[in-house]
């Protein structure tokens, strides 16, 4: 990847005819990859195109089969009450919903700068060479190959406000003067979630960043400390720019991730609005209040902010997924 | 010889092969609290020794309302994996459709079940589900706590904010670090919601929407109770308790760390269970009662049944579960080893649990004048009218506007929801 960053690979001429050969082959990868197309297609295409559909309908989960049409009624609705004021209803006006796109892109985007961040540097020590290397690289992915209800779970205890190992160690150490309720709090909620998803995928991001390190060939290095460049400049006249794709991919893998974040809220704080995030007032439209139609629409609105955003990430980071020129 | 054993052993394997078709394979889900799912094994063990049928147990969380989501989900896709479910008191207006009508098969033993219970079940004259113990809350109290420090227990809020206080703090004083005043269920989920009824109530606040469906949780006594409920937190509560279940708050309690406890009778014999620190030292009131004119001691109606599903594969099968599961013995047996409520009512004058559980007796006028849930009246919008009231309580008790500013955006919500009718 790196090596066709730097502009070597685009120099080769492009052929002006395809050959025999290369068209046989484009069609015989156009043969394999159909049954992925299809598998994609079954498992992510109908379900989507499904949720779709029963947002502008009138579903519930008692009469799925029966659901008809709406409009656009659960996104934006309006009535006009007889003193001519109009009233405006709908998912569009809702701010239960608002609130929690709020939140969510609040967690999204704090939980991945400090990744980002972390993440780089974890890989810088990575990509040192010392001794026992490789059981530091494997211990560090531990918290990433927890499932995450486990993690929740696990972190619910220690951060017990009674029973948790984190007060405890606090009062002993004479950090904290009471025992504090880190997840049951509105104020701390959030923070106690932001700590325990950076603990668990950073070394998700630490991974893909130190892949990127490796890429950057030894001799740059060496050259710059002839020249003798401060390491400092070295970071980031060589490393970072050289990295750059690598770290933007992995920050968009993250970003996706957390935008749709839904077990850590779930499983770690009450039912709160100060950490309600989208999936979770859809799941609870969904399924609790037999408001399928309109927790559909949720899921279809999740589905075009992630969507948007992505796509002014890619745009405004210039991401290069293949790593080459375009 | 060889022959005739040969015929022996295939005749038996082809019995075996025809009993073994009638046998059904039934599946129960199940959530409970405390040592409730080992109980149930033990019941069902029973079960399966005179029917010779087989059933697993599929264990949930303990939250209901975690449940819900999940029956809701499996329901309407219809599956057909779980034959009989465990449903809560307020969920028959909502599942209604997707259970089997019991009223003919337990025709012969409906009598001896509270009629209101079996009227709170009942849907359109269709028995949607059979009730297996019934539920009302009470308070638990230290009665070595109260002794040592010379207090009565508490009949009204107020004086159970104050007792506790006192107690919590000469505690403290003498080094008890870990001590606190009272532990309840303040998560933002269904169990807030009955917490907080009873408070309400209590105050003769009403019960937020009424049985003809008028919304009245817009006043100055639910207010007033609400705001007291709010005080409770940091001071005698802990701040987690705004994340407590019944299960987290018990744990406080039952360590012996709490002067005061709200929770339901199951929480008597786990309390008094072998390894409990405070076995023996400890006992139950009804709740306290409000201030004002109408006050008065109320206590949520709570309670489980069991319903069969209409996609069960062997519904004659989970019927006969579902009968033998809400029956005189299983009800007994579940009284005397969990303290859970029966619902029949001869048991309320047996001899061996008035001995050996009696909180129970004692229970049956209490839960008699419980106060229900708004689930009757508000049908299947019922769990979206219980999670606006315990989000604003919830809210309330977190310190985010008062009880009159949340209540009053409670009412309009409600109001929004209710459009024409419920």
């Amino acid at each position: 990847m790196a090596t066709e960053t730097m502009g070597l690979a685009a120099t080769a001429p492009a052929p002006r005819e395809r050959s025999e050969l290369t068209q046989q082959r484009l069609r015989a990868a156009r043969l394999f990859l159909i049954p992925m197309l299809a598998a994609l297609a079954v498992v992510a295409g109908w379900p989507l195109i499904r949720s779709i559909y029963f947002s502008f309908t009138d579903a519930s989960l008692s009469n799925l089969d029966a659901a008809e049409w709406y409009g656009v009624g659960n996104y934006l609705r309006w009535s006009v009450l007889e003193s001519g004021t109009v009233r405006y209803r709908g998912l569009l006006v809702d701010p239960a919903w608002w609130n929690a796109v709020w939140n969510t892109v609040r967690f999204a985007f704090i939980s991945v700068a400090f990744e980002a961040v972390l993440g780089m540097i974890v890989a810088l020590v990575l990509n040192a060479e010392f001794k026992g290397r490789g059981i530091v690289r494997a211990a560090i992915l531990i918290p990433w190959a927890i499932p995450t209800v486990v993690s929740a779970k696990m972190w619910a205890w220690m951060l017990n406000d009674q029973f948790g190992i984190l007060n405890d160690l606090g009062m002993r150490l004479g950090l904290l003067s009471q025992k504090v309720a880190w997840t049951a709090n509105a104020d701390t909620a959030m923070t106690a979630v932001l700590v325990v998803d950076i603990w668990k995928t950073t070394p998700f991001m630490a991974l893909l960043v130190l892949a990127g390190l490796q890429m950057i060939p030894k001799d740059i290095y060496e050259a710059a400390e002839i020249d003798g460049v401060h390491p400092i400049k070295q970071f980031f006249r060589i490393t970072l720019p050289l990295v750059r794709p690598a770290l933007m991919v992995a920050i968009i893998f993250r970003l996706l991730d957390a935008l749709r974040i839904f077990d850590l809220i779930y499983v770690l704080t009450p039912n709160s609005a100060s950490t309600k995030t989208m999936s979770v007032l859809a799941r609870e439209n969904l399924f609790d209040f037999d408001k399928f139609a309109y927790g559909s629409a949720m899921s279809t609105l999740l589905f075009l902010i992630i969507a948007a955003l992505t796509i002014l990430y890619i745009w405004l980071g210039q991401v290069r997924f293949d790593g080459g020129d375009r | 010889m060889k022959m005739n054993k040969l015929l022996v052993g295939l005749l038996t394997s082809v019995t075996l092969v025809a009993g073994a078709a009638q046998a059904a394979e039934l599946s129960i889900v199940s959530g409970d609290t405390g040592t409730g799912l080992e109980f149930l094994r033990g019941q069902l063990d029973k079960f399966e020794a005179d029917t010779g049928h087989s059933v697993t147990i599929v264990p949930m969380p303990s939250s209901t309302t975690d449940q819900f989501g999940q029956y809701k989900l499996w329901l309407a896709a219809g599956n057909t994996d779980i034959d009989v479910y465990q449903t809560d008191v307020i969920w028959a207006p909502q599942l209604a459709d997707q259970f089997l009508d019991l009223s003919e098969a337990a025709a012969g033993v409906l009598d001896e079940h509270f009629p209101s219970i079996i009227e709170s079940q009942t849907v359109n004259g269709k028995l949607v589900a059979m009730p297996a113990f019934t539920d009302a809350p009470a308070l638990f109290y230290r009665t070595d706590l109260l002794e040592k420090h010379g207090k009565s227990v508490p009949a009204t809020w107020a004086e159970m904010t104050e007792t506790a206080k006192e107690i919590m703090d000469a505690e403290r004083a003498e080094g008890n670090s870990e001590m606190w005043g009272f532990v309840f269920q303040g998560n933002a989920y269904e169990g807030l919601t009955c917490n907080a009824l009873e408070w309400v109530k209590s105050y003769g606040g009403g019960q937020i929407i009424e049985a003809d469906g008028t919304i009245s949780i817009n006043n100055e006594h639910a207010a007033a109770a609400i705001d007291l409920a709010a005080s409770w937190i940091g001071t005698i509560s802990p701040e987690g308790n705004l994340g407590y279940m019944e299960e987290e708050s018990r744990g406080v309690w039952q360590l012996g760390n709490a002067v005061f406890h709200r929770n339901w009778p199951y929480a008597y014999s786990l309390g008094n269970g072998e390894d409990s620190p405070i076995a023996g030292k400890f006992d139950v009131a009804p709740l306290p009662a409000g201030d004002g004119p109408d006050a008065r001691s109320a206590a949520t109606l709570g309670g489980w049944n069991v319903a069969v599903s209409k996609y069960s594969p062997d519904p004659d099968a989970a019927i006969e579960l579902a009968l033998y599961l809400s029956s005189a013995e299983v009800q007994k047996e579940r009284a005397l080893m969990q303290s859970n409520l029966p619902t029949i009512e001869a048991l309320y004058d047996d001899a061996d649990i008035a001995a050996g559980q009696p909180i129970i007796p004692a229970w049956k006028e209490i839960f008699q004048n419980a106060v229900p849930r708004p689930s009757a009246p508000t049908q299947a919008n019922y769990n979206e009218v219980s999670s606006l009231f315990w989000s604003a309580v919830h809210d309330t008790l977190s310190g985010n506007g008062s009880a009159a500013e949340n209540l009053e955006v409670l009412e309009a919500d409600l109001t929004d929801l209710k459009g024409d009718s419920w």
